[in-house]
């Protein structure tokens, strides 16, 4: 009784505090660190759709940024002029299809492509799966860099620009909106759009994680020949992983591409898709505050240090010795082998794990012993 | 009376070989509805590849099986799974990171239904398979003499409970053969009793038991019927007391510790 009021107590206070942050952001730190928190939110996502996949089903995934380019491109080519572009004569004015349509189709077309890259994958396990991943992401880049061409599709290295901006129920989010006479910046329009998917996201996780479907993907996870061999129909619950986490990946690149208003083939690179599985491990594999932890940090992380490193730099030498970039990968490098050693699990890491602390790996390695194969 | 003398598997010249090696060839045998059936043989003598054969992991190079009045060929292992062939294996096999009752609870997954809507919908009638599932798996741990608390990772259970643990599992799907691939491995004498109790609660219970298992005081006190296999071919069959005394046997297996 007492225990679930305080819960709730917290959760309200979590809430109120999340519907303040743009402000206080914008109060303390001006208006462009809420654009940033509002890309942190994005990644967040990002690493929960990743987190399905490889936290759950134990499914290396190196090339998911591939289904956030997808959607981003889906909503790119239904919500600009640019279509008009390639057919002049069917879409004189481009297309543009409401953002509540695009989102879901977005999602759709992005789980479709999580199935096309399952698919052929079923058999590989481990490094070999990460192999094939990572080069369905390049390809993917690729073929969005070079569909210029014979009918520019993509419109190539340059992009797509003049995104429509998203719009909810008539009002579009890029324009600053009056509110019981409260001023909401375009930024915080868009981190409240956010935050609700990301919720979203959460919700669907943990309703997943705690069921039938999230046990089987465990037990995937865990021994694959043991999961099958208790009934499990190891294919289908590989592909509705991939599918499940695609789709969140294609919605959170609908939003990116509202939010930014252009789109180009260099944003999703292959190392936006070891930035996000790098959220995934480090903050806690399967456990859903951990990933949102680590997105939160490794999100974060190359903006303070952009806004803190260059100006102590040049107060101390007066000029900038080491870019930000650099030390960055320093910084990110030395944090990944620091966790690998001393907490291996992640920052936060999953529910199961935590619950036996203390206790590590007893007789387990000993007792089960392999006497045949 | 009328179900034991039922077959509920038959096996018709099943082969496997990998590469020159015959691991099977020609194992022709069949279990009745109700009884113990053991199956033992030296190192080698492909026990396990039959148990792989009978549970879709390997696909058999000649020959097929009846399980159930279903003839398979080359089965999948969820499908057999489903059909009601549930095993252990020999180098336990459980989901280590996972608690005592999860690895209990995934066994029911062949036998729920709950899909992705109703994981995020949590209808009614989601939960109460859920709590039907928790309720059933809690019953199972203690089924087999798990004492520990479920919550219990399955890695840092001890080795006798991880054995039973997987049987528990097994016993999850609601199987009409449990195929077990020496469960009394590495256990001391008082588990090696509590197990042979369990087998023939199991037993009793309607299960049909299939024991592949090294300790013969063992199969011959808990077997109803025995086959010998011996580099990959069916030397004997029989009642236990009858399969200890040919000469076949005693040459290949028995001969050199028992009498
Ligand atoms: N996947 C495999 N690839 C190659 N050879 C295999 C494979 N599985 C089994 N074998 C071989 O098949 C033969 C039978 O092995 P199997 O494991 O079935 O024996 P077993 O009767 O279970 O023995 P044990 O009592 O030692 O468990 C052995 O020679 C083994 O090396
Ligand atoms: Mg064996």
């Amino acid at each position: 009784m007492k225990a679930n009021h305080k819960s709730k107590l917290l959760l309200a206070a979590l809430v109120i505090a999340l519907l303040l942050l743009p402000f206080i952001t914008d109060a303390l730190l001006g208006r462009s660190w809420v654009r940033i928190v509002d890309f942190a939110m994005l990644y967040i996502m990002l690493a929960l759709g990743l987190n399905i996949v490889v936290g759950y089903a134990g499914l290396l995934d190196l090339g998911y940024i591939a289904f956030f380019a997808v959607g981003a491109y889906c909503y790119a080519l239904t919500g600009s002029p640019h279509l008009a572009l390639a057919f002049p004569m069917m879409f004189p004015a481009g297309v543009h299809l409401p953002f509540w349509i695009v989102l879901p189709m977005a999602a759709l077309v992005a789980g479709g492509f999580g199935v096309l890259l399952g698919a052929p994958t079923l058999r590989l396990r481990g490094d070999y799966l990460a192999i094939v991943t990572l080069g369905f992401g390049e390809i993917i880049r690729i073929f969005l860099n070079n569909l210029d061409a014979p009918v520019n599709l993509t419109n190539g290295p340059q992009g797509i620009s003049r995104i429509d901006p998203v719009s909810v129920a008539g009002v579009s989010l890029n324009s600053t909106q009056h509110i019981f006479g409260i001023a909401f910046p375009a930024v915080h329009l868009y981190f409240y759009l956010f935050l609700a998917f990301t919720a979203l996201v959460v919700f669907v996780s943990q309703r997943l994680e705690r069921s039938r479907i999230g046990r089987a993907w465990m037990a995937i996870r865990e021994d694959e020949v043991a999961a099958s061999a208790m009934g499990i129909d190891t294919r289908n619950l590989k592909l509705l992983a991939f599918a499940m986490g695609a789709m969140s990946g294609g919605a959170s690149g609908a939003l990116f591409a509202g939010f930014q208003g252009f789109v180009s083939p260099e944003s999703f690179s292959l190392m936006e898709s070891v930035m996000v599985l790098c959220m995934v491990v480090l903050g806690g594999m399967g456990n859903i505050a951990g990933v949102i932890l680590g997105g939160i940090l490794l999100a974060l992380l190359p903006e303070v240090l952009r806004h803190i490193v260059v100006p102590a730099q040049q107060a101390l030498f007066g000029r900038t010795l080491v870019d930000p970039e650099s030390l960055r990968m320093l910084l990110f490098g030395t944090a990944l082998i620091v966790m690998m050693l001393y907490r291996p699990a992640g920052l936060l890491p999953s529910r199961v794990r935590r619950r036996e602390l203390g206790a590590d790996e007893p007789a387990a390695e000993t007792s089960v012993y392999d006497a045949t194969h | 009376m009328r179900h034991t003398e039922d077959i509920l598997l038959r096996t018709s010249r099943i082969g496997k070989k990998f590469g020159g090696l015959s691991a099977l060839s020609d194992v022709t045998l069949h279990i009745q509805r109700g009884e113990i059936y053991g199956l033992i043989g030296p190192n080698g003598a492909g026990k396990t590849t039959l148990f792989n054969v009978l549970t879709g992991l390997y696909q058999p190079s000649a020959g097929e099986f009846q399980f159930n009045g279903a003839p398979y060929r080359a089965g999948k292992p969820h499908v057999l799974a489903r059909a009601g062939i549930a095993r252990t294996f020999q180098n336990i096999r459980l989901f280590a990171n996972l608690t005592a009752l999860e690895n209990v609870m995934i066994g029911r997954h062949v036998r729920t239904r709950a899909g992705v809507f109703g994981a995020l919908l949590r209808n009614r009638a989601t939960r109460d398979e859920e709590r039907a599932i928790t309720e059933r798996s809690r019953e199972l741990l203690s089924y087999v003499g798990i004492e520990k608390p479920g919550q219990t990772l399955a890695k840092h259970l001890s080795y006798g409970e991880q054995r039973r643990l997987e049987i528990a599992r097994a016993l999850a799907t609601d199987p009409l053969l449990l195929a077990l691939d020496e469960p009394a491995a590495g256990m001391n004498a008082t588990e090696t009793a509590s197990l042979k109790t369990l087998l023939q609660t199991i037993r009793d219970s309607g299960i049909t038991v299939l024991l592949i298992e090294h300790d013969v005081k063992l199969i011959m006190g808990l077997c109803d019927r025995v086959a010998v296999l011996d580099y990959g071919k069916k030397i004997a069959e029989g009642v236990p007391e009858q399969v200890r005394k040919d000469p076949a046997v005693i040459a290949a297996y028995l001969g050199g510790g028992d009498e």
